[in-house]
């Protein structure tokens, strides 16, 4: 299926994309990661959560929407 | 006419609003881009008590954003230059300063003598301590973050919801994630942020409206772009932090203990006796050095192999530039091992080094 992925913060920096669609076949959130590291090798050292369909979620979870986002942390304030 | 009747026509809020929020007592961390229109809207909107503790001072590159200072306060504790802003806008409320950097020891005592935490601080080790002492104190936190043109806000802490660690349960490590200092901030973006949070504050006070808790809002002031993520408690986050409840006062001694990270070059580093050289390099890096004194542990899998950090002796730490190897010096400070050395150069100076070691024999 085509993903929408978002990407947030420093995220969007070093990945030069605030957004983009991918074609994913794999299964759970844990492939997702794997597909996106090969993509961006540079996303394997930072911290961020990754939600699916407005919803916090689990490396374990099965990818059952479209809608993604990676969320970093913020530091500043 | 009354100071408060626009608040208090309303119905949603009306006189006995009012009073609510002038028997409510918030306290704010971090007097800076957040913490200032925080700050501004909650003294005028007449919040009974409001503490800000802060130990920084106001220079001048703070005045693009911390809106409650100026010429005249350039200098001085921005928990006292506020508390003295905000007694002229609004010199009907207690606003106690507190001109002192929040720590394990302080925080409990503190936040027990409020109602609400703000967290307008701009740092992660801070960040923690401020979710954890409210999940100890059972506070509401009405959290914000910000990074250049974005920001982030949710409520934690509240009615049983979820906290900052069950957003994000892994602190990153200072410096991993740059904050205003380093990377810039449009000034406008904490004024934006933090007025949510003041909305927030005053929200749960007056029990109206829906309050933030169990997702966090991201905003970004570039495109307009919102959008809410839900989060869910997690039992076994709250529950570590509940752990470490008795000792919490204790804690501080870890992360006071930081220190400096040691720097040292090739040439100092070769006239060294009882050395283990250590390449945090990632494997696929090159050049690549193979040599029986050099141990490859990439800087992502350091925390995993601190076993095989040799006590006994001094750590050389090498990358290719001299960056990562900080950060591994760092880690293993977290870890409480201080043998260490970030090497000044990079890999091939090492290289070079074994390289002419190996001729001299």
């Amino acid at each position: 299926m085509i993903l929408s992925i978002k990407y947030f913060g420093l995220l969007a920096e070093v990945t030069g994309r605030s957004e983009e669609k991918i074609e994913f076949s794999g299964k759970s959130i844990s492939d997702l990661k794997t597909i996106l590291f090969q993509k961006y090798e540079v996303l394997k050292n930072k911290d961020f959560q990754i939600a699916q369909d407005n919803e916090l979620t689990a490396n374990e979870a099965m990818v059952t929407a479209t809608e993604i986002v990676l969320l970093p942390p913020f530091a500043g304030g | 006419m009354n100071r408060y009747s626009r608040h208090i026509i309303l119905p949603e809020i009306g006189q006995e609003g009012q009073d609510r929020l002038s028997k409510s007592k918030v306290l704010v961390v971090g007097a800076g881009g957040l913490g200032c229109p925080v700050l501004q809207y909650l003294a005028a909107g007449g919040i009974g008590k409001i503490g800000i503790i802060d130990f920084d001072t106001v220079s001048e590159s703070n005045l693009q954003r911390q809106i409650l200072f100026g010429a005249s306060t350039l200098g001085i504790n921005k928990a006292i230059a506020a508390k003295a802003k905000l007694e002229d806008l609004n010199n009907t409320i207690l606003i106690k300063a507190y001109p002192e950097k929040l720590t394990h020891k302080n925080a409990l005592a503190i936040f027990e003598d409020y109602d609400i935490i703000v967290d307008g601080t701009d740092n992660f080790s801070t960040r923690y301590l401020v979710n954890d002492a409210s999940i100890i104190t059972n506070k509401p936190l009405v959290y914000a973050g910000i990074y250049k043109f974005e920001g982030q806000v949710s409520v934690f802490n509240y009615k049983k919801g979820p906290s900052y660690r069950c957003l994000f349960p892994k602190q990153p490590e200072n410096g991993s994630i740059p904050n205003c200092t380093e990377i810039g901030v449009l000034g406008i973006l904490p004024g934006i942020i933090g007025t949510l949070q003041a909305n927030e504050v005053i929200k749960l006070i007056l029990e109206i409206g829906e309050v933030l808790s169990g997702k966090v809002l991201y905003y970004n002031s570039l495109n307009h772009q919102i959008n809410l993520t839900k989060v869910n408690r997690c039992e076994k986050e709250i529950q570590k932090v509940m752990d470490t409840k008795t000792v919490f006062e204790a804690l501080d001694e870890e992360i006071n203990c930081e220190r400096p990270i040691r720097i040292i070059s090739i040439k100092d580093a070769m006239n060294k006796k009882n050395i283990q050289w250590i390449d945090v390099r990632d494997t696929n890096v090159n050049p690549k050095i193979n040599h029986s004194e050099v141990l490859q542990i990439p800087l992502k899998d350091l925390k995993q192999n601190l076993n095989k950090i040799e006590l006994g002796k001094e750590q050389i730490l090498f990358c290719q530039a001299g960056i990562k190897s900080k950060k591994a010096a760092s880690i293993l400070q977290n870890h409480k091992i201080h043998s260490s050395f970030s090497l000044k150069n990079g890999a091939c100076e090492v290289m070079e080094y074994f390289n002419n070691k190996n001729y001299d024999r």
